[in-house]
């Protein structure tokens, strides 16, 4: 059974960090990492069975979790320090000069816990059906995780790779859309609206649910509703209700915070907001 | 001028085929992903025998060098299958972002290259993709000249790790090499040693080389050819030697001459020993419908095209 209030406890030290990182370097995209402090948590501090150290890159006897919208870095490094997979005090380094925390996730500089690079958006959902080929031709039960923005769906590779794996029946991956109907021009409804993302996965033969991602508990059992319903023959996709820029009050309703960074007083007024409760780094 | 033996004629891309057939039987851990041309690509026989292991993409190669990707963080050693246009252009920052840039063990193997898919046309002849792959940091570049090669190349690359893009192409061409060479990544094969020029050629322009040397002898020069299979890393070694013998270059190619197998020597040659360089490729221009051969001719990569690249290369010695 989770510990909810512990489990809040990690997503508000993960929102100072994603804060604090992006203030430090004056850059990074701390709207949609807010937003999804919840998700991230609920995955690498109670959800998915995982070994952050030593890390293996193939993920074997593993739950497996890729970014497909790579630029929300600033919480997957947070969760990945947190949950043990490098030194928290290299969150200090995101992106600056020499640092395995580049701007968008990578391989490249062996930050532990990263399978891929994503930030050229559409193209980690097609990653993770392939890791949960692998997992199924290994006779792995273990599942497969992948986030995709809402507006990284007018991607059209996002789905080449939704109709593949539910012809397929690729039913060991859970796909989490972030519907927070934001993108970086504006709302997703007025640059390429979808309508109701629900019906359209539905129709392409996933099994589809929806989860209010700034809940914690919602999360948790959420994600264990969908870990329930693999092995069914469909893909698992969540339509993950969230607030872009979550709880911060200057940065909520707007799409302004996708990509920009707060100032020294915006920082002091966002980490007012979010209790220190694991010590920052 | 040494002589080589036409075993027979047969097309590069059931070298491919058959390579892959063998590693089925020999690699398990060896997959295999088509966007919907597995009769083209000669696959048919490895998802015939390896169903299990075989992954039919659909007309979706974004998504299936994606998921190549994500087969080989899962420990799989995937080889995937289209044409070469569709190979390289169609994905070129799914291969950067995914392949290349996160490392993984992709085998991008690419049929119908260049001018000789012929009646197509030119939306599917790519005269790009050398240039394309070779850029990319970390990338191998391998584009063997025939079927007996392209087997062996396609056998060796499941035993290196790392991204590689296997060229080869559509027509019957004449099959000439030993069947029972290993294929060695990145080392440059002496076909017939000479003194007057350098030829290095690679993929179908590797037997139109020999022909060039051929006539070349009859004219009183000696050519030395080498076949430079792999693009990248390019053998450095070899080529420095033979042009510090025969003091100039020809270099022939299925391909365009920006971003090509000639661009390559050219930059070394450049660096290390400036000499005269006549370049056989396509000059920045798309191709047409019509036979191999005919376009062979038309586009001036032809076997007459060494040859008098070669006479002109000497006279600037």
């Amino acid at each position: 059974m989770a510990d909810i209030q512990h489990l809040e406890q990690v997503a508000s030290q993960i929102r100072r960090d994603i804060v604090r990182m992006v203030h430090a370097v004056q850059s990074g995209h701390p709207g949609g990492s807010l937003g999804c402090a919840d998700f991230f948590t609920a995955l690498f501090f109670d959800v998915m069975k995982h070994t952050p150290e030593p890390f293996h890159m193939d993920g074997k006897g593993e739950d497996v979790f890729i970014l497909s919208n790579g630029h929300i870095s600033p919480v997957y490094y947070s969760a990945l320090a947190r949950s043990g997979y490098f030194p928290v005090p290299e969150l200090s380094t995101f992106r600056k000069l020499n640092s395995r925390l580049q701007g968008h996730p990578a391989t490249h500089e062996h930050l532990p816990g990263i399978r891929i690079a994503s930030g050229s958006l559409g193209q980690g959902l097609s990653v993770a059906v392939g890791i949960a080929l692998s997992k199924k031709a290994n006779q792995d039960p273990q599942t497969v995780f992948a986030l995709c923005g809402d507006g990284e769906l007018q991607e059209g590779q996002i789905w080449e790779a939704v109709m593949f794996a539910a012809h397929n029946k690729v039913d060991n991956l859970i796909i989490t859309v972030d519907a927070n109907g934001r993108q970086i021009d504006g709302d997703t409804k007025d640059i390429m609206g979808f309508g109701d993302l629900a019906p359209r996965f539905a129709a392409f033969g996933c099994d589809v649910m929806h989860m209010e991602g700034n809940d914690m508990k919602q999360v948790v059992a959420g994600l264990a509703e969908a870990k329930s319903r693999c092995g069914n023959g469909k893909p698992v996709v969540i339509v993950m209700h969230t607030e872009m820029g979550y709880p911060v009050d200057f940065m909520v309703g707007s799409h302004e915070w996708h990509g920009i960074a707060p100032n020294d007083a915006q920082l002091e007024s966002a980490l007012s907001q979010l209790p220190e409760t694991l010590g920052d780094y | 001028m040494k002589t080589y033996t036409v075993q027979n004629e047969k097309d590069t891309r059931s070298g491919f085929g058959a390579g892959l057939d063998e590693l089925g039987k020999t690699h398990p851990e060896v997959v295999a992903l088509c966007a919907d041309l597995t009769g083209s690509l000669k696959m048919d026989a490895f998802a015939k025998e390896f169903p299990e292991r075989f992954y039919q993409a659909g007309i979706s190669e974004a998504n299936m060098i994606g998921m190549a990707a994500g087969l080989a963080v899962g420990g799989k050693i995937p080889f995937t299958g289209t044409f070469a246009n569709f190979s390289t252009g169609r994905v070129y920052d799914q291969i950067r972002q995914s392949v290349a840039y996160s490392g993984k063990n992709v085998k991008i193997c690419a049929s119908h290259a260049g001018l000789t898919l012929g009646e197509d046309g030119a939306t599917h002849q790519i005269l790009e993709d050398i240039g394309l792959m070779k850029m990319l940091p970390g990338m191998t570049v391998i584009n063997p000249c025939d079927y007996n090669q392209t087997k062996a190349a396609t056998i060796a690359i499941a035993d290196y790790k790392g991204p590689v893009y296997l060229r080869f192409g559509r027509p019957k061409v004449p099959n000439f090499t030993d069947p029972n060479r290993k294929f060695e990544i990145g080392k440059a094969l002496m076909l017939n040693e000479g003194t007057d020029v350098s030829i290095f050629a690679t993929g179908h322009l590797v037997w139109k080389a020999i022909e060039a040397g051929h006539a070349l002898a009859e004219k009183g020069i000696s050519a030395e050819i080498i076949n430079i299979h792999t693009i990248k890393p390019l053998d450095e070694t070899a080529i420095l030697e033979s042009v510090s013998k025969t003091r100039c270059a020809v270099t022939a190619e299925e391909h365009q001459m920006n971003g090509g197998l000639g661009d390559s020597i050219c930059q070394l040659l450049a660096r290390k020993n400036p000499l005269p360089v006549e370049m056989v490729a396509v000059n920045d221009s798309f191709g047409e419908s019509g036979k191999p051969n005919e376009l062979m001719t038309k586009y001036g990569i032809d076997t007459v095209n060494i040859v008098e690249a070669a006479e002109r290369v000497l006279k600037r010695k």
